[in-house]
């Protein structure tokens, strides 16, 4: 037996079950058939009609306590935190939760529309908390640990009591207290694919408006309805050095030169903005800015607060890699299990020598 | 110097240096002669001699020979992967300040202002992540099939890269494009604007062949599920008639070369003719399924809020629309004259028919010229002359597609849908061109 057909047996030995053709004809041995363990690890799935809901039940209090490690660093204690996203909750009343309408998105009487505001479907919380949450852990909860965090997060909308245990049993009685489960409608020409009359979504493509190709003396006068507003212009650097410097036209200079996005960006990145870029691949800046508090402090505050104090490296490595609360206020830091020991060095230096871009 | 008063606009100080304080305030202020005395200027820089000679004979950058015809060039492979030259460095995906909080729930804009033709330069292409993005390793990416099939399948990268291939090219636009001008103007420029929109030529394998090998049930298994293999395993709802049509592709080929890793390396769905976030990247599984499944991105984004607070659900096809990207706001129209004005139209349904063009702010149109290739659910460029007499304009651009949909005013947008909406703005797109040459952002209704 000739060497590369014994490392093809390996292959073959290797993958469960590739052994088994999984269909004849001209395609026949491209792919395989996946094992029913594959398939359940992967398709985490849940439909409005709860299919792929997997088992399991939790509280309002273990969801709170939860929720204190996982998710409020950056949606706030009470889920209200406009830092880093959208808050989830607010703009809901017991009102909307009896008829299924937010009032709110009628009146626009809450100044953010929020994810309770909008979601319809229970089920796309536990899919999406499930499948893409804690932000920096994704796929990291059990399924209880799920249904406690979403009983929690419903809590603080008033959809469920605080004594409440969420579970697959229940969530369709939940479904039936969404605040805005009657919020949504399919009646628009923008699914691509057949008409609800026909077993899909809409109204098989008709579009909302129709405008003419008039031609000539189309109208009487032209009215400005909008301008850009000079502070708009400034805010997006120097418009100069975002076009090219030869052709047709030029572009206007505004504002201060982009930080970062200028001409000079191009030039080979120093050991700050290698450390910066870290910072950012890492998720830190999600809670972090450079000058700002955002959840946690500034990184300059961080630098100055430990400043001149010897063993502040350490320290602050010990205090990233294992999380902490009550330095900088009632919002923990959860511990940074994903960033490599090397790594965290990298940074804790950076941030002490005053977190510098360049 | 006859030569140069016939000719202002041919003589350019340094391609380095921009405009100057000085130029600006000569544009602002009407006159119109600055471009010969910055030609004097630079003459006056120059050693005495050559000031002289250039007086009178001409042009420097034509008598005295520049350093790159004097001197010997670089050899090849000096840069094994080529770079654009250092003088384009001003086109470059931008964040829009303020627009979002978090990088890796973000996006970058396409500089659509400096860009030719259909085809979008690989490394300029927007970016929109949900929850950052990864350099996958290809060897350990799989695709998983499941659901309504005769066969659930794993299919390694080298099993799709030896299945019959197509290369198609198609636009590709967020939702959101546009979306921060629907209750007013936002931003300055084109980049903001449109610039969430890219064109490219894909290749991959119809997906509807890799559902035919698992035995997909067609009759009952009416939508599609495709997830990603990213930390947000993104996940969107597509019809199986789109799937059907042959033209939704699972792509590992982008302009000649493998995906970039920020669009989704090494695989991703093409859904032609529909938004961007259905074009889910990192595809890690489709499933097929008899009912839509109210993912995050069709259950709390992605839905178009009405007036009567009702949102519409599962709007998933991009209009026909069109932009002038040149000239475009935020730019300057250096003298009276002869432009060519350019832009992109592009249509979720087909392909563009028809562009016209308005310099009154619609009152008056003229139909462009559509440059080929015109190709369905593509970005089509057109070209229309215009002579600018150094009065007040509105530029502005209405595409028409091959259904007979006229892109629409933004009156007639805001009638139908109010001003809440965020997603789906194709409404005409108006510049303002002032005495100064100055170009800017308006709306008109």
């Amino acid at each position: 037996m000739s060497r590369f057909s014994k490392a093809l047996i390996a292959l073959l030995i290797a993958g469960a079950s590739t052994a088994a053709v999984a269909w004849e004809g001209r395609f026949a041995g491209i792919g395989r058939e996946a094992t029913p363990a594959e398939v359940k690890a992967w398709d985490i799935d849940v439909r409005p009609d709860f299919t792929g809901l997997p088992k399991g039940r939790g509280n309002v209090d273990d969801g709170m306590t939860l929720w204190e490690t996982h998710c409020a660093s950056c949606h706030g204690v009470f889920g209200e935190s406009n830092e880093v996203f959208t808050p989830l909750v607010g703009g809901t009343t017991l009102k909307d939760i009896e008829t299924g309408r937010v009032e709110a998105l009628v009146s626009g009487s809450f100044p953010q529309r929020t994810t309770l505001m909008k979601v319809p479907t229970v089920s796309t919380l536990f899919d999406y908390i499930q499948r893409a949450m804690p932000w920096t852990a994704p796929k990291s909860l059990n399924p209880d640990e799920v249904y406690a965090i979403l009983a929690y997060l419903l809590n603080l909308a008033e959809v469920v009591p605080a004594d409440f245990e969420l579970s697959d049993e229940n969530i369709r009685e939940v479904q039936e207290r969404m605040p805005n489960r009657n919020g949504m409608t399919t009646d628009h020409g923008m699914w691509p694919g057949a008409s609800e009359a026909k077993g899909g979504i809409g109204n098989g493509g008709t579009p909302d408006v129709k405008n003419v190709a008039c031609m000539k003396d189309c109208k009487k006068e032209v009215v400005i309805a909008s301008a850009l507003p000079d502070y708009a212009q400034d805010a997006h650097g120097n418009l100069a050095e975002q076009n090219r410097p030869v052709g047709q036209t030029r572009g206007k200079p505004t504002g201060a030169p982009a930080e970062g996005n200028g001409p000079g960006a191009a030039a080979e990145p120093a050991a700050g903005a290698a450390a910066l870029a870290l910072a950012n691949a890492k998720g830190c800046m999600a809670c972090h800015g450079v000058a700002n508090k955002l959840v946690g402090p500034g990184y300059n505050e961080i630098a100055q607060k430990y400043q001149g104090q010897p063993d502040a490296e350490a320290r602050l490595v010990a205090k990233v890699k294992s999380g902490g609360q009550g330095v900088w206020g009632a919002v923990p830091m959860p511990p940074q299990g994903h960033v490599k020991d090397e790594e965290l060095a990298q940074l804790v230096k950076w941030i002490l020598e005053g977190a510098k871009a360049q | 110097m006859a030569m140069i008063d016939a000719r202002p606009g041919r003589v350019r100080p340094a391609p380095e240096s921009f405009l100057t304080d000085e130029q600006i305030a000569s544009v602002k202020d009407g006159r119109r002669d600055f471009m010969r005395k910055a030609f004097m200027a630079a003459s006056v820089a120059m050693a005495a001699p050559a000031v002289a000679r250039a007086a009178v004979e001409g042009d420097p950058a034509i008598l005295e020979l520049p350093q790159w015809s004097t001197t010997l060039g670089l050899p090849v492979a000096a840069n094994p992967y080529g770079m654009p030259s250092q003088y384009e460095r001003g086109l470059q995906r931008r964040e829009s300040p303020g627009l979002t909080r978090v990088g890796g729930s973000s996006v970058a804009f396409t500089p659509l202002q400096g860009l030719f033709g259909i085809i979008t330069p690989s490394g300029l292409h927007f970016e929109r992540h949900h929850q950052g993005w990864h350099d996958i390793d290809p060897s350990r990416h799989r695709l998983m099939i499941n659901g309504m099939v005769k066969t659930n399948a794993v299919f390694t990268m080298d099993d799709i890269m030896r299945l019959p291939s197509v290369s198609r090219i198609h636009f590709i636009e967020c939702g959101a494009n546009t979306g921060m001008e629907w209750g007013n103007v936002a931003v300055p420029t084109v980049q903001y604007s449109h610039g969430m929109l890219s064109c490219s030529e894909f290749t991959g394998v119809p997906l509807k062949d890799i559902l035919d090998m698992c035995g997909a049930d067609y009759k009952k298994g009416r939508f599609v599920l495709a997830e990603g293999a990213d930390g947000s395993s993104m996940t969107r709802t597509i019809p199986m008639e789109l799937i059907e049509s042959g033209e939704v592709l699972v792509a590992y080929g982008m302009n000649g070369e493998m995906l970039r890793p920020e669009n989704g390396y090494p695989l991703r769905l093409v859904v032609p003719g529909v938004q961007g976030v259905s074009w889910v990247k990192w595809l890690r599984r489709i499933e097929v399924g008899d009912k839509p499944w109210g993912a995050k991105d069709e259950a709390v984004h992605y839905m178009d809020l009405m007036p009567d607070g009702l949102h519409r659900q599962y709007t998933s096809t991009q209009e026909c629309k069109s932009v002038i990207t040149t000239p475009s706001g935020g730019q300057l129209l250096l003298d009276k004259g002869f432009y060519n004005i350019s832009g992109m139209a592009w249509s979720g349904r087909g392909k563009v028919t028809r562009v016209d063009v308005s310099t009154d702010g619609g009152i008056n149109w003229r139909q462009a010229r559509l440059e080929a290739p015109v190709l369905s659910k593509a970005v089509t460029r057109f070209n229309i002359d215009w002579v600018w007499d150094g009065k007040p304009a509105i530029l502005q651009s209405r595409a028409v597609d091959e259904t007979g949909y006229v892109q629409p005013s933004y009156g007639q947008l805001r009638a139908a849908r109010g001003t809440k909406s965020i997603y789906h703005n194709n409404a005409i797109q108006s510049w303002k061109v002032v005495e100064s040459g100055e170009v800017s952002n308006v709306q008109v209704l």
